[in-house]
C-alpha cells in the first residue's frame, strides 16, 4: 500500500473569464519513507500539488489517498486533524509567530492538539535539544538567524512525528551554507523513515532527492523512477 | 486545542500589540466610565431629592386648597366654581383630629425686610409654634415664634440663617427691631441653615405668626397646612380625616388637596430613575459605539494576522479553534476595558462627591451590572464577525499573505 496515492487528479483555477488547470489529471504514487523533489518551472503547478498533499487544498476531480484512506472526501474538521497528526509543513518564509518564542512555536502544533502542557514542555525541550536549538529556546523569531529560524520551523513541523513532510521550497530565503545545513537536516529525518516530498526550483537541491517529479503546464512530465535519472540540465 | 490554552494564546495575541489592543480597551473603558458616571449623577440627584423630602420631617400630610382631581359632575360643582379659602381656623379644626399630632398653617408672600440700613426682598412664611417640630428646624440662636393664639400673633419674626449674616453680619440679631413692610417686628431667634425644602430656600425665610402674614397680605387663606401624623401607619388615616372635617367645614365641598410625603416623593423617584435610565441609555450608545471599534479592531487584527491563520490552519486547527481564539480576544478586550472603565468610573463619582458632598453620586448596581454586561456583550457579538472571517479564511490564500 502506497503511503500517498493520487489518482486523475484535477485542479481548474477560474480567472475570469479563462479557466487554467493548474493540475491536469495527475496519477501518481509515493511509498513511505521516499525522498521525493517536485520541481518546475513557475506556473507549473507545483506549489498546487503540495497544497493538495497537505490537504490545504481539495482537488475539482480525483482521488486522494493518504494511508489508504480516501481523504479527498473528509470535512473540512477531519482533514485539520489529518494535517495536525500526518502531515507537517516547512515553509520557504519559515512561518515563525513572531510573538511566539521558539519553544512556543515549536509546541504550537500540540498546543492545538490540545496536548497537556506538561506533555509538550517535555517535547518541545527534547526536539530544541536534537535540533541545537535548546539555548535559543526563549528567543522570539526575530532574534534567530535565518538558518535557526528554518530549524525551529522544521522542529515545529515534525514534533507530532506525521507520516509525511511537506516542504516548500524550504532553502529559498537562505543563502547556500545554511540552505546546504537545512537540506542536511531534512535528509537526516528522511533517512530516519519520515516521508520528504521537496517543492523546489533549484537543480541542484532537486537533484539530491532520490526521486524527482518535473512537472510542466500542469502536468508530470517526467518522473524519474518511471522514465530514469532526468539528463542533466 | 484546551480552553486554557486558547485564553493564553489569545491574551499573547492581544498583548503582542500594545497600541491596537490599548486604544480598544481605552474605547471600551470610556463607554463603561460614562454609564458608570452618568448614572451616578442621575441617581446622585434622586437620593439627593429622596433626602431633601425626608428632611421635611417624617409622617408628613399636606393640605393644599384647591381641588387637582377633576371628579364627576354633581350639583355642587354646578353651582360653585370658586373654592372655599383653607383658613387658620380649617387648620385649626384638624389639631382636634385622634391620628394627628401636630398641625401648622403657611401662609406665604414676598415682602421686604429693612433693618440695620439694609433692605432685602423676602419670602415671609406665616405660621405657628408647631412649624419647627414637624419641619424638625433647629434654632441657631433665640428661640422660634412663641405659642400663642393662631389668630392673634405677637409681633416678632424668626428669620433665617442667611438673612440673619446679610443684614446683620456677626452682630446679634435676637432682640433687633426690623421693618417688614409696613410692619416692625422684633427678632426672636435665628434658624440653623438646613437649605432647600418644599420649594423654598429656608435660609431665606422671615417666619411671622400666621395672623401676622395674613393682615400682611391682606388675605384668608393659607398657602398649605402640614399635618403631622402620630405614626406612620396613621397617615392614611390622617388623610381621610382631614378630607372629612375639610368638606365639613366647606359646606360638603371637596375644594382641597391632601398629599402625602409618600405620594410626593414617589413621583419624584419614579421620574428621576427614568431620567436615569434616560440617561444611562445615552451612555450606552457609546458602548456600542466602543463594540464597534473592538470589531474594527479585530478586523485588523484578522488581515493583520492572515498568514498566521494560514499558519494554524496548516498545522491542524480547525475552523472552530481559530474562532474561538478570535473571540476569546475581543472578549478580553471588552472584559479589560470593561473593569477599567468601572474603575474610571468609580473614581470619577468620587471625585463628583468630593467637589459636591451634598451630592450622593453612588452608581446603582443596576446600571453597573448592565455596563458590564453590555460591553461585554457588545465584544462579543462584534467579535463573532471578525473570528468567522478569521475562520473561513482559505488556508492557501492566508499563508501567501506574509
Amino acid at each position: 500500500m502506497s503511503l500517498i496515492r493520487l489518482a486523475g487528479i484535477e485542479r481548474v483555477f477560474h480567472l475570469g473569464d479563462s479557466t487554467v488547470h493548474a493540475l491536469n489529471r495527475l496519477d501518481v504514487a509515493i511509498e513511505s519513507g521516499e525522498y521525493v523533489a517536485i520541481m518546475g518551472p513557475s506556473g507549473s503547478g507545483k506549489s498546487t500539488l503540495l497544497n493538495l498533499l497537505g490537504l490545504l487544498d481539495r482537488p475539482d476531480a480525483g482521488s486522494y489517498h493518504l494511508e489508504g484512506r480516501d481523504v479527498t472526501t473528509l470535512s473540512p474538521d477531519e482533514q485539520a486533524a489529518v494535517r495536525s497528526r500526518r502531515i507537517g509543513f516547512v515553509f520557504q518564509s519559515f512561518h515563525l509567530v513572531p510573538r511566539l518564542t521558539a519553544a512556543e512555536n515549536v509546541a504550537l502544533p500540540m498546543m492545538l492538539a490540545g496536548i497537556p502542557a506538561a506533555e509538550r514542555t517535555q517535547r518541545v525541550a527534547q526536539a530544541l535539544k536534537d535540533f541545537g536549538l535548546d539555548r535559543r529556546a526563549d528567543h522570539r523569531p526575530d532574534q534567530l538567524s535565518g538558518g535557526q529560524r528554518q530549524r525551529v520551523a522544521i522542529a515545529r513541523a515534525t514534533i507530532m512525528q506525521p507520516a509525511v513532510l511537506l516542504a516548500d521550497e524550504p532553502t529559498g530565503n537562505l543563502d547556500r551554507a545554511t540552505g546546504d545545513d537545512v537540506i542536511n537536516l531534512l535528509e537526516a529525518l528522511n533517512q530516519r523513515g519520515m516521508t520528504l516530498i521537496v517543492v523546489t526550483h533549484d537543480q541542484k537541491i532537486g537533484s539530491r532527492a532520490r526521486r524527482q517529479l518535473m512537472m510542466e503546464d500542469g502536468e508530470l512530465r517526467h518522473d524519474s523512477l518511471r522514465d530514469g535519472a532526468l539528463p542533466a540540465a | 486545542m484546551r480552553s486554557a490554552d486558547i485564553l493564553r494564546f489569545a491574551r499573547d495575541a492581544a498583548t503582542g500589540y500594545p497600541l491596537r489592543t490599548s486604544l480598544s480597551v481605552l474605547a471600551m473603558a470610556i463607554g463603561v466610565a460614562a454609564v458608570v458616571v452618568l448614572t451616578a449623577l442621575g441617581d446622585g440627584a434622586r437620593r439627593y431629592v429622596v433626602e431633601q423630602f425626608s428632611a421635611l420631617g417624617s409622617n408628613l400630610v399636606i393640605v393644599l386648597p384647591g381641588r387637582s382631581a377633576t371628579g364627576g359632575f354633581s350639583p355642587a360643582n354646578a353651582v360653585t366654581t370658586t373654592p372655599r379659602d383653607l383658613t387658620v381656623d380649617d387648620a385649626f379644626a384638624l389639631t382636634r383630629q385622634p391620628s394627628v399630632r401636630r398641625v401648622a398653617p403657611l401662609a406665604v408672600g414676598n415682602s421686604e425686610i429693612n433693618a440695620n440700613g439694609r433692605l432685602r426682598e423676602v419670602v415671609v412664611a406665616g405660621t405657628t409654634s408647631t412649624y419647627l417640630d414637624i419641619r424638625s428646624f433647629n434654632m441657631a440662636q433665640g428661640a422660634f415664634l412663641p405659642e400663642a393664639d393662631w389668630n392673634r400673633g405677637a409681633p416678632v419674626a424668626v428669620i433665617g440663617s442667611k438673612i440673619k449674616q446679610e443684614i446683620f453680619g456677626a452682630a446679634p440679631a435676637v432682640g433687633e427691631l426690623v421693618r417688614l413692610g409696613d410692619r416692625r417686628l422684633r427678632i426672636v431667634g435665628v434658624l440653623k441653615s438646613v437649605g432647600q425644602g418644599l420649594g423654598m430656600n429656608t435660609d431665606e425665610v422671615v417666619f411671622v405668626p400666621v395672623s401676622v402674614a395674613q393682615n400682611m397680605f391682606n388675605s384668608n387663606t393659607l398657602f398649605r397646612v402640614l399635618i403631622e401624623a402620630r405614626s406612620r401607619g396613621e397617615i392614611e388615616a390622617v388623610k381621610q380625616e382631614a378630607a372629612a372635617v375639610l368638606k365639613a367645614r366647606h359646606g360638603g365641598e371637596e375644594d382641597i388637596t391632601v398629599i402625602t410625603q409618600d405620594a410626593v416623593l414617589a413621583t419624584f423617584d419614579k421620574l428621576l430613575r427614568a431620567l436615569t435610565a434616560a440617561v444611562a441609555g445615552i451612555a450606552a450608545i457609546s458602548l456600542a459605539v466602543a463594540g464597534i471599534l473592538v470589531m474594527n479592531v479585530m478586523l485588523v487584527a484578522v488581515t493583520q494576522r492572515t498568514g498566521e491563520i494560514g499558519l494554524l490552519k496548516a498545522l491542524g486547527a480547525r475552523g472552530a479553534t481559530i474562532r474561538n481564539a478570535f473571540m476569546a480576544e475581543a472578549a478580553m478586550l471588552s472584559l479589560v476595558g470593561a473593569f477599567t472603565g468601572y474603575g474610571l468610573g468609580l473614581l470619577g463619582a468620587f471625585v463628583l462627591r468630593r467637589m459636591y458632598p451634598v451630592f450622593p453620586a453612588y452608581p446603582p448596581d443596576w446600571a453597573v451590572i448592565a455596563a458590564l454586561g453590555t460591553a461585554l456583550g457588545t465584544g462579543l457579538l462584534f467579535g463573532i464577525m471578525p473570528a468567522r472571517r478569521a475562520a473561513r479564511l482559505d488556508p492557501v490564500q492566508a499563508l501567501m499573505k506574509h
